[in-house]
């Protein structure tokens, strides 16, 4: 008996553990500027609206929410389109040079963004692209086309060879067996993958905040450019901040069995 | 990359050539090398160049290993280093250890309802914007109306100036890194749980009654490849940790939060000092290289 009461404190202090944080920026964006100024914090308050339709009002910030919702939508788009096929050929295929490729990919999810934030920022600067979709779209596919093949590719390979078999038989090539059963059967794989794209596109900071100007900051550039000034707007803040992390946490609660294998890319099943 | 290539075993045709997995790869890695590769080469030759684009008029002269003497002889990149390992064995032991609770918490039979919601609430942190968790820090750490100061109060102790002082900043980063990757390790080590045997652990639980017993002769074998994975993907995520510390602290004050990748983007950012910053940045890639091939080695055997 006694166990037991000690499992429940227990697990109710990670659920505690997990949520405070998150529930205290929620609580705080519906306070008004005194309540959150209380010293100490007042955990009881009248909740108000008016964070909300404060942002929703300014065009800094819904502007940033549609800017994040264009570069990580088509960044995903643009990653599975490229990363299913490399994926088929390394679930399907040996070739000399596949553990370099898999290494190469690896790097790709250790590797710091500063690494390529300094020459892109100057390639694009040259090239006219700064402060444009399309230079934060295509950086973005650095982690992302890497996150696609490894997701795919494991889930293609749990794809019974007899299927294909079938289909060779039948005189189908090889872009026909990819399109007709490994698009389909891996159709659940693809989405997981693509769902961790959207997470990690639109939770970046450090492209959007060397890359872009005024134009097409992102969601997390314009919560932070907030933090500037001497009286700072904190319930404009939380409500912000609560806005672009309530999108992404309903994702990840849709992937939350695939978690570990997205973040680990699948050192450990 | 030929000759190893799995034949097809009846009609060698339509699509079967030697060559059809190049046409599946090549999207991938033309876009892979245009994006990422070119850009390392760019930046390694202007790690080689005087480069600083406030200063337009003196050109962009090669000037040899000029910044990488430059780099390795400057104490601020090398205590920068420092700070990012102290960073990462201060945080580490605290995760693996609070992970584990967890994850045996959740690997516990019974409680199933308030199991399955604990589980699930451990996504929220994983999931939360990197740069949003550093705005909940300045909230939670504000001297004057956060919520630390007043869970200090309710202990006992007095208020802590948290983000002003260097001790109170750096434990202020390091318990917002504690929220936000205790719960991954927590999953991997759940992961590494449930794949223990069913029957062995049941007859174990018979055999002994100390769960430390348990933990050790028979969990811990399975634990193991979890470990090296977290503490080489923390290694990795922790130079490249940038968003939540520099909207908390911007590297302050003074240089008591100054992590590595933090240093580099105020050098070529800031500073506008490229070529310096290019080297930097080029010395921290051969860091993750090596980081990447040890992680590789441990840990994906199959591949090799």
């Amino acid at each position: 008996m006694r166990g037991k009461i000690l499992h429940a404190i227990g697990l109710a202090a990670i659920v505690v553990f997990t949520l405070f944080p998150f529930v205290w920026m929620v609580m705080a964006s519906f306070k008004t500027q005194s309540d959150i100024l209380a010293s100490p914090p007042v955990w009881l308050f009248t909740p108000t609206l008016q964070n909300y339709v404060d942002i929703f009002a300014d065009t800094k910030v819904s502007g940033a929410i549609v800017n994040s919702l264009i570069v990580a939508t088509l960044s995903t788009l643009l990653s599975v389109i490229l990363g299913t096929p490399a994926a088929f050929a390394l679930a399907r295929y040996d070739f000399r040079g596949k553990s370099d490729l898999w290494f190469w990919f690896i790097s790709n999810r250790m590797t710091s963004p500063i690494v390529l934030a300094l020459p892109v920022y100057l390639l694009a600067m040259y090239a006219n692209l700064l402060d444009t979709h399309i230079v934060l779209i295509l950086i973005y596919l650095t982690f992302n086309i890497p996150i696609v093949v490894w997701i795919v590719t494991d889930q293609f390979k749990s794809i019974p060879p007899d299927l294909e078999q079938a289909a060779r038989l039948d005189g189908a090539d090889q872009f026909t067996i990819f399109r007709k059963i490994y698009l389909p059967l891996g159709a659940p794989g693809i989405a997981v993958s693509a769902i961790f794209s959207f997470i990690f596109s639109w939770n970046e900071l450090l492209y959007a905040l060397v890359l872009t100007r005024r134009n097409v900051q992102t969601a997390p550039v314009v919560a932070t450019s907030f933090m500037s000034g001497y009286e700072l707007p904190w319930g404009k803040i939380m409500a912000t901040g609560t806005v672009i992390v309530l999108p992404v946490t309903i994702f990840a609660l849709i992937v939350s069995r695939h978690m570990v294998r997205g973040l680990t890319m699948g050192a450990t099943k | 990359m030929s000759e190893t290539m799995r034949a097809a075993p009846t009609k060698p045709n339509r699509g079967y050539g030697r060559w059809t997995p190049l046409w599946f790869l090549a999207p991938a890695v033309l876009t892979l090398f245009l994006i990422g590769i070119y850009p390392t080469i760019f930046a390694l030759v202007t790690s080689f160049r005087r480069y600083n684009i406030t200063r337009p008029r003196e050109g962009f002269p090669f000037v040899g290993f000029e910044n990488y003497v430059a780099v390795l002889t400057d104490s601020t990149f090398w205590s920068s280093l420092l700070l990012t390992a102290k960073f990462y064995v201060t945080v580490l032991p605290i995760q693996v250890v609070l992970g584990l609770i967890i994850a045996l918490l959740l690997h516990k039979p019974g409680m199933g309802l308030l199991k399955s919601l604990a589980r699930v609430t451990l996504v929220v942190p994983l999931a939360t914007t990197y740069a949003v968790v550093g705005l909940i820090g300045r909230l939670i750490f504000n001297r004057d109306f956060g919520v630390a100061n007043q869970f200090l109060g309710f202990a006992g102790f007095g208020p802590i100036d948290w983000l002003s002082t260097p001790g109170g900043a750096f434990a202020a980063i390091v318990i917002m890194d504690v929220w936000q990757w205790t719960p991954f390790c927590a999953l991997i080590f759940l992961a590494g749980l449930s794949m223990v045997p069913g029957e062995i652990e049941e007859a174990a639980r018979l055999e002994t009654s100390s769960k430390l017993a348990l933990l050790r002769h028979v969990q811990l074998p399975y634990l193991l490849p979890g470990l090296t994975a977290v503490m080489i993907l923390r290694s990795a995520d922790v130079l490249k940790l940038f968003d939540m510390v520099f909207v908390m602290t911007r590297g302050g004050p003074g240089s008591a939060t100054d992590l590595i990748s933090i240093y580099i983007q105020r050098v070529g950012f800031r500073i506008f000092d490229l070529g310096t910053a290019s080297a930097q940045a080029i010395l921290l890639l051969i860091i993750t290289i090596v980081i990447s091939r040890l992680y590789i080695r441990l840990l994906y055997r199959e591949v090799q």
